[in-house]
């Protein structure tokens, strides 16, 4: 018995399998050192979580872009993080421009749900356009050719918007209603951090409501089962398409606006692109094409990458941990998908589709 | 064809939209003072132009068929149109912008659309006020419209000749300083004059330069001298071929002295990533493993480089360049075995997104201070020497040309033998459907290692040897655009395909390259390069025939019934 299990299995599966014991070593050891030192108090460690989530919530927003896309059009749009930078970079504008006059800080409510709705509307637009010119002739093309264009349509907005709006760095003025510490569990954490995560879990919601609820959201999931038969069906693919490409650039658009209360500074041309990638890296993580996946895989991201660093870095003695912080991120990543190859909510899709 | 106001209507205000966007972004605006033609045509001006152009060539293209002077008129009426959104960017300018001015506002609009300027204003108005120039705009449109449809609506011979003498002229112009130095090389100092002033092209060169390619492309002298080959008998063919390849290679041994420093310098990055292009092309194209984080392998080969000669404090055994090279290739192997394990068993996005991952991993890595003691941090390795050989030490781009010849023409001739070997069509069974390649039998493991590790090795030899032409290197160099790069360039020339490599080089990196001055605007053109090539010629430049038959739709059935015919022949 034991041996026609070795005879199974080969040695690729054992380098594998020692590798993740390895992992798992590292991190414990790692964890183990931190928490015996006592390095940062309990009070740390809980602005650290709560960081995480609101960084995580921005991150998710993203990946839910890029996860109803792949769903649908099993394929990467790689230009969905100018799509984010579309909406936040054109925001910025409307902010300074409130916050002058006075109004964001005498409404702040109307004042952000404002902004929300210009970068939502402008994402949008941005989304629907790239879908109808540069991805729409491509649908039957085989999977590289999409993203090569892709890959050209992110140099093409990035450059775009530098022409339009300039090169210099924007940045989000402060919101005097979104100041200041909240008791949560008896931890002070800053206003900004909730807002922007009860917000965005809202907008999560709203999709997944949309998503099993309406009509649409019924032809959404059927033309991501089977584009043909959904066509028989009598399912307009074409709306369907322009409709998920329009809820992706709408929720990119919001995280915008939410990364700008969140993180002010450092609006420009070139902002959407690593964003972009940890989205991306988020969706996978979650099992992309998986709408629910997509959501905790962007929060899981933004937890991973602010406890990390400081949680297993530090307790094996590597200096400057907050350094290499996104190169956690990837190798989470790295080690998720060799653990589990489809993702953690993943189906085995891609043996089948990939 | 109906008479339908639409298709006119579309045409005119995409035309004018192109002409409205490359405004916007500032492109007509930069370009202004850089003359193509005399002190006269400038390239912004050429911006403005395509807009109008564009729209007469569409309109002329949908009633082509039908009554020609009608078509004419029809495209007249989409020039009017297209200078519509050139109108609504003045009045935009002037209702936002020029109101503002010297007024004491919340908001400046100027803030937000930066290249909204008045002398965005002045330029389309040609200097003329918006009394006189507004008409003057619509009036320029039209004519240009109305040229546009002159190239398509003349007998396709004549369109011909017209279109390629304006390309042909425009182009020179375009690349006017990298024309006029290979010129000064070549020729004497009195000829460069005659046909540049300054940094432009003489109106009379221009006009002579026009008209030669206007007739040559006429009289289809071409076409001439290929049908003529056509019909020489076979073995002279065979010795033309021999002639053909001899001057390609003098060509190539010449070229850098003919072209200058800058364009050697050029060239030497397009071999470079000709070199990496072969690399990335055995694994992406060969073996269909989507590699977004090539620029890993290229980053070791560079480091072990740097680290094993660099004369500086990091500088380990002062190995000179050709000890190291191979030393670099060897751990370029390696790291294609070490990353290439554990993404045996992905597939597809995931693979993409992995090897995306691990090329950043690498890049942070390389820039943390953790590792800093040993290969420099973001302070990266100077003082790396260059290569000496047989005495001639090769600091001048020209020396180092000829090594990254030297070395894609070893890479393309190793990558040729393996195509055609038993592994190569593992390979290339294997990126058709891994299952089916399994249950033939081929040992997958060893088949996709071997890719990423052969892959590797090329890409971190040519690492090495960018190390070593640079001098000094550091982290960001080696950032996912590079990888990006090599990708784009192996589709754009053609998946699978060496000569496509090539191609794609001399287009991705190279025209960048000669592009220098349009500074931000390049990666624009990149980006837009990519999408119009993807949309109209997926397949590449040079493709290679499986795949150029699946990019283009056609059935495999096809291809089976064809079969036998071409056995029986």
């Amino acid at each position: 018995m034991l041996k026609r299990y070795f005879e199974n299995i080969s040695w690729v599966d054992i380098f594998l399998r020692v590798f993740q014991i390895v992992a798992i070593v590292v991190i414990v050891v790692g964890v183990y050192n931190t928490v015996v030192a006592a390095r940062y108090t309990s009070a740390q460690w809980a602005t650290l979580v709560f960081a995480g989530l609101a960084q995580g919530s921005i991150y998710a927003l993203i990946a839910l872009g890029y996860t109803l896309v792949y769903g649908i059009l099993l394929m990467i749009n790689f230009a969905h993080g100018e799509v984010y930078m579309a909406g936040a970079f054109t925001a910025v504008f409307l902010a300074q421009y409130l916050s002058r006059i006075g109004f964001l800080d005498s409404n702040p409510f109307l004042g952000i749900t404002a902004l929300i709705l210009l970068a939502a509307s402008v994402s949008t637009a941005i989304a629907v356009l790239l879908e109808r010119i540069a991805y729409r002739p491509l649908r039957n093309a085989p999977r590289l050719v999409p993203l090569i264009t892709a890959i050209g349509a992110s140099f093409t907005l990035q450059y775009t918007f530098r022409g339009l709006y300039g090169a210099e760095f924007r940045s989000y003025p402060p919101v005097e209603a979104l100041q200041g510490l909240v008791n949560v569990f008896g931890f002070e954490v800053p206003l900004v951090q909730l807002v922007v995560l009860g917000a965005a879990v809202i907008l999560m919601v709203a999709l997944y409501l949309f998503v099993e609820r309406t009509k649409m959201g019924k032809a959404m999931r059927a033309v991501s089962e089977d584009k043909d038969v959904a066509r028989l069906m009598g399912v307009d693919i074409d709306k369907v398409i322009v409709t998920t490409f329009a809820i992706g650039g709408a929720l990119a658009g919001a995280a915008g606006v939410f990364n700008g209360l969140f993180r002010p500074q450092g609006v420009y041309f070139f902002m959407g692109f690593f964003p972009g990638l940890k989205a991306f890296t988020a969706a996978v993580l979650g099992g992309i094409g998986n709408l629910p996946g997509a959501a905790i895989g962007g929060l899981l991201l933004g937890v991973i990458e602010s406890l990390f660093p400081n949680l297993i870095l530090e307790g094996l003695g590597i200096p400057a941990a907050n350094q290499l912080r996104d190169a956690f991120a990837f190798t989470m990543l790295v080690l998720i998908l060799i653990f589990r190859p489809q993702g953690i909510f993943g189906e085995r899709l891609a043996e089948k589709k990939a | 064809m109906k008479f339908d106001w639409r298709v006119i209507i579309r045409n005119g205000l995409l035309g004018g939209g192109i002409a409205f966007y490359l405004s916007a972004i500032g492109m007509t605006e930069l370009f202004s003072e850089r003359y193509l033609i005399g002190d006269f045509f400038s390239t912004g001006q050429l911006f403005v132009a395509i807009g109008g152009l564009t729209a007469g060539i569409l309109t002329a293209r949908a009633y082509k068929e039908e009554n020609r002077f009608s078509a004419f008129l029809k495209s007249l009426i989409s020039g009017v149109i297209s200078s519509i959104p050139l109108l609504v960017l003045i009045f935009l300018i002037q209702v936002l912008v020029v109101r503002q001015i010297g007024e004491d506002v919340v908001f400046t609009w100027r803030d937000m659309f930066v290249n909204f300027s008045p002398a965005l204003v002045e330029i389309l108005t040609f200097g003329q006020g918006l009394a006189v120039g507004i008409p003057l705009l619509i009036l320029v449109m039209t004519i240009l419209s109305g040229l546009g449809a002159i190239l398509i609506l003349l007998p396709s011979r004549w369109g011909k000749a017209l279109t390629s003498g304006l390309i042909w002229t425009l182009g020179i112009g375009i690349f006017s300083e990298n024309v006029r130095s290979i010129l000064a090389e070549v020729t004497n100092r009195d000829f460069v004059r005659l046909v540049f002033q300054q940094k432009t092209l003489n109106p009379g060169a221009a006009l002579v330069i026009f008209l030669v390619v206007a007739v040559i492309s006429f009289f289809r002298v071409g076409n001439t001298i290929q049908s003529g080959w056509k019909r020489l008998p076979t073995p002279q063919q065979k010795q033309g071929r021999i002639v053909g390849i001899v001057l390609g290679i003098i060509l190539l041994i010449v070229l850098p002295w003919m072209v200058g420093q800058f364009l050697s310098q050029a060239l030497f990055l397009v071999g470079m990533y000709v070199m990496m292009g072969l690399g990335l092309n055995i694994v992406v194209g060969y073996a269909g493993l989507l590699d977004l984080g090539y620029v890993a392998f290229f980053a070791f080969g560079a480091y072990t480089m740097g680290i094993l000669t660099s004369t500086g404090p990091l500088g380990v055994g002062n190995f000179t360049f050709w000890t190291a090279l191979p030393i670099a290739v060897l751990v370029g192997v390696v790291w294609g075995l070490l990353l290439g394990f554990p993404v045996l068993r992905m597939r597809g996005d995931y693979l993409a997104i992995v090897t995306l991952g691990f090329g950043e991993i690498i890049r942070i890595l390389a820039t943390s201070n953790w590792l800093a003691p040993f290969e420099g941090g973001p302070q990266g390795i100077l003082h790396i020497p260059t290569p000496v050989f047989f005495g001639i030490t090769m600091s001048q781009p020209q020396q180092m040309y000829y090594l990254v010849v030297a070395g894609s023409i070893f890479i393309a001739f190793v990558t040729i033998r393996l195509r055609d070997s038993r592994l190569g069509r593992q390979w290339m069974a294997m990126r058709e459907d891994e299952d089916v390649a399994e249950a033939m039998g081929i040992n997958l493991v060893q088949t996709k290692l071997l890719a990423f590790s052969i892959g590797a090795a090329f890409s971190a030899m040519g690492g090495a040897i960018f190390a070593a032409r640079v001098g000094n290197i550091f982290p960001h160099s080696f950032n996912l655009l590079i990888s990006i790069n090599a990708l784009a360039l192996i589709i754009v020339g053609g998946l699978g395909s060496i000569p496509g490599v090539v191609v794609g080089a001399l287009i991705l990196v190279g025209l960048p390259e000669l592009l220098r001055e349009f500074t931000e605007y390049r990666l624009l053109m990149y980006g837009v390069l990519l999408i119009i090539m993807m949309l109209y010629k997926p397949e590449g430049f040079l493709p290679e025939e499986t795949h150029k038959r699946e990019l283009r739709g056609e059935e495999d059935d096809d291809y089976i019934e064809e079969q036998p015919v071409a056995m029986e022949a």
